[in-house]
């Protein structure tokens, strides 16, 4: 399902070699609910954008669904993150004076969907994360909470084979975090395999499995 | 992606900042309508000078006398006295029943003029009865300057319907009233029909007299100011144009055509002039839209660079969510180019509008130029793509980690 084998990337600043992730390799199988844990700095992050396809390795190979994504033009990463990847990010990254619909309906706007079947899909998978009735809400009418929901809708309607969730958590309050954790792990439950970075490890419970990560390397698997 | 999508998006994203979308517009707004504006102005003005030229027929030739020069001093060219009546004749009795139709001698000279208690500055002009001919005036009222007056040296006039206004007021019936022309009294005989002409040589504003008593009573000239010659037809007007010419010369006893103490022009000559004034003065006006139409489109850019900068969140999210590059450049390419059309439209109207106004304002006819409008909002277009290039070039490079983590 995924496949990480070997994966390198280095940043380089003025001759100054930065190794943001050293030689990782690990799988993960569809179904899976796996938490990326590691202080700020321990490359997670980069690892994610890897994950992503919002970057590529500098060296090794990333395998998702049997495509060699690292070997993939900017375009062709484009379509990957469209059809196989949703994205859940921590500040949501909503557009701004767009209603949560239409939000809910861009990836599939980009995948040439009709616009009836984008309003039908977007609709049922707000109702989904209980915002049926805040389709017309713009994302600043919208508590934080409400708003990670609407995201997780957004990632949800081009039916991915990956759930990423970058710090789905941390901008929300306390009580809202437990409820957005309900929804993936209800989402796990449907069959979705969902990768999440945190570095929080009441969060991280909530996973199968912890990766850890310390200096772009795994210290535990 | 469809492209009617991106357009509708593209519409969308511009609605939703209308104060940005207004500012942005509003410099292609001013460029568009000021060239509408201008060029129509320089047009409906062209139209104007040509008509008016026209009006005094395309079959007419002018003789005027020359610069004169006595020894080594040559004087201005017009300013010389050295056209007779005798001139005329000779060229009325040599061509008549050939190309020449009419021919009509004339002194002209501004003079003071009174009626009552009214008085005003103004042409006055000798004439025989051929200048109505060639000049093609019709009378409002009464008859125009007779070849009896002309033989008698009457003291009669015909008046412009400018001097009737100004002499006796608006809508008054000067026949048989009295004015006086360098302490002459003449009797007004006829009131000519409007021309409608402004500026230099304005008809409606012209007292014509005998011939012989503008020379002889008023001036004490004698010689002729100007010969106006009415060819049979326009394809004539070269060759008798040569022939007047020539017979001048001998006339006048010249050898050498140089020495030509006289120039002999056509209407043709006029309007070409008039013509290649009011176009430079036309391009002149156009080149400083241009300007202001090229500084609108950098304001395009400039707002769109700022759109970039200002959208490079929202710009990664959509590369994350699947958005390819040239979707990307599409949706920037065609919010610039509806900023840009959406400008040129108004403007266009504002510019339409404007012209109108203007046109009316100083007693132009409006024309509205039609290839002004094609151009404006070609242009428009084209600013839109030249100068939302960039931007939406800039927008499309942006790298999605990059963009996302942007605040």
């Amino acid at each position: 399902m995924i496949s990480v084998s070997r994966v390198c990337k280095i940043y380089k600043n003025d001759s100054v070699e930065t190794r943001a992730v050293d030689d990782i390799s690990f799988e993960i199988k569809k179904g899976e609910f796996v938490a990326i844990m590691g202080p700020s700095g321990s490359g997670k992050s980069t690892l994610m954008h890897i994950l992503g396809a919002l970057d590529l390795p500098t060296s090794g190979e990333y395998i998702l669904d049997g495509e060699n994504v690292s070997k993939l033009s900017d375009d062709q990463c484009a379509n990957i993150r469209n059809r196989k990847i949703g994205f859940v990010f921590q500040s949501y990254n909503l557009l701004p004076r767009t209603s949560a619909l239409k939000n809910v309906a861009l990836p599939m706007m980009y995948a040439g969907i009709s616009k009836e079947k984008r309003i039908g899909t977007a609709k049922k998978f707000l109702e989904m994360v209980g915002l049926a009735d805040r389709i017309d809400h713009t994302p600043n009418q919208l508590s934080g909470g409400q708003q990670q929901r609407v995201a997780i809708a957004r990632s949800l309607v081009m039916n991915p084979s990956i759930i990423l969730a970058d710090e789905p958590t941390g901008n929300i309050a306390s009580s809202q975090a437990e409820e957005i954790m309900t929804i993936f792990k209800k989402l796990n439950r449907a069959g979705h395999t969902i990768v999440m970075i945190t570095h929080e490890p009441d969060i991280a419970h909530h996973a199968k499995r912890i990766i850890h990560i310390r200096d772009g390397k795994i210290v535990t698997a | 992606m469809e492209y009617s999508e991106i357009i509708t998006e593209a519409i969308t994203t511009l609605t939703v900042n209308k104060l940005r979308t207004g500012l942005a517009t509003l410099g292609i707004v001013i460029g568009i309508g000021s060239v509408i504006a201008l060029v129509s102005l320089g047009q409906s003005s062209q139209q104007a000078v040509s008509a008016q030229i026209q009006s005094l027929g395309s079959n007419l030739l002018t003789v005027i006398p020359g610069a004169q020069s006595s020894g080594f001093v040559r004087g201005a060219a017009g300013g010389g006295t050295t056209l007779t009546y005798e001139d005329a004749q000779a060229l009325m009795t040599s061509f008549e029943g050939t190309n020449v139709k009419n021919v009509s001698p004339e002194y002209s000279s501004r003079s003071q003029i009174t009626a009552g208690r009214n008085n005003t500055n103004t042409q006055v002009v000798g004439v025989t009865p051929a200048y109505a001919e060639v000049r093609k005036v019709s009378m409002e009222t009464g008859t125009f300057i007779s070849q009896r007056d002309v033989s008698a040296m009457t003291k009669v006039a015909v008046l412009g319907p400018q001097a009737v206004t100004d002499l006796f007021g608006q809508g008054t019936n000067p026949i048989g009233e009295s004015i006086r022309i360098r302490n002459n009294s003449f009797r007004v005989i006829g009131v000519t029909v409007s021309k409608g002409g402004t500026g230099f040589q304005n008809q409606d504003d012209m007292v014509f007299v005998p011939l012989t008593t503008a020379q002889k009573q008023l001036f004490g000239a004698k010689n002729i100011t100007s010969i106006s010659v009415e060819a049979t037809n326009e394809n004539v007007m070269t060759q008798v144009q040569d022939a007047i010419g020539y017979l001048l010369l001998t006339r006048h006893k010249l050898s050498d055509p140089t020495q030509a103490d006289f120039s002999i022009f056509s209407q043709n000559d006029i309007l070409g002039a008039a013509s290649q004034i009011t176009g430079t003065f036309t391009a002149l006006l156009s080149g400083i839209a241009a300007i202001s139409l090229i500084v609108g489109g950098i304001g395009i850019m400039n707002i769109m660079l700022v759109t970039v900068t200002e959208r490079t969140r929202e710009i990664g999210l959509r590369k994350a969510l699947g958005a390819k590059k040239k979707t990307i450049i599409a949706q920037f390419l065609i919010e610039a180019v509806i900023l840009t059309l959406v400008g040129g439209l108004i403007g266009m109207i504002i510019g339409v509008i404007a012209s109108l106004i203007i046109a009316r304002a100083i007693n132009l006819p409006s024309v509205i130029s039609l290839r002004a409008i094609v151009l404006a909002i070609v242009v428009s277009g084209g600013i839109g793509i030249l100068f939302g290039w960039y931007p939406a070039k800039k927008a499309s490079d942006l790298q999605p980690i990059e963009a996302l983590r942007y605040e």
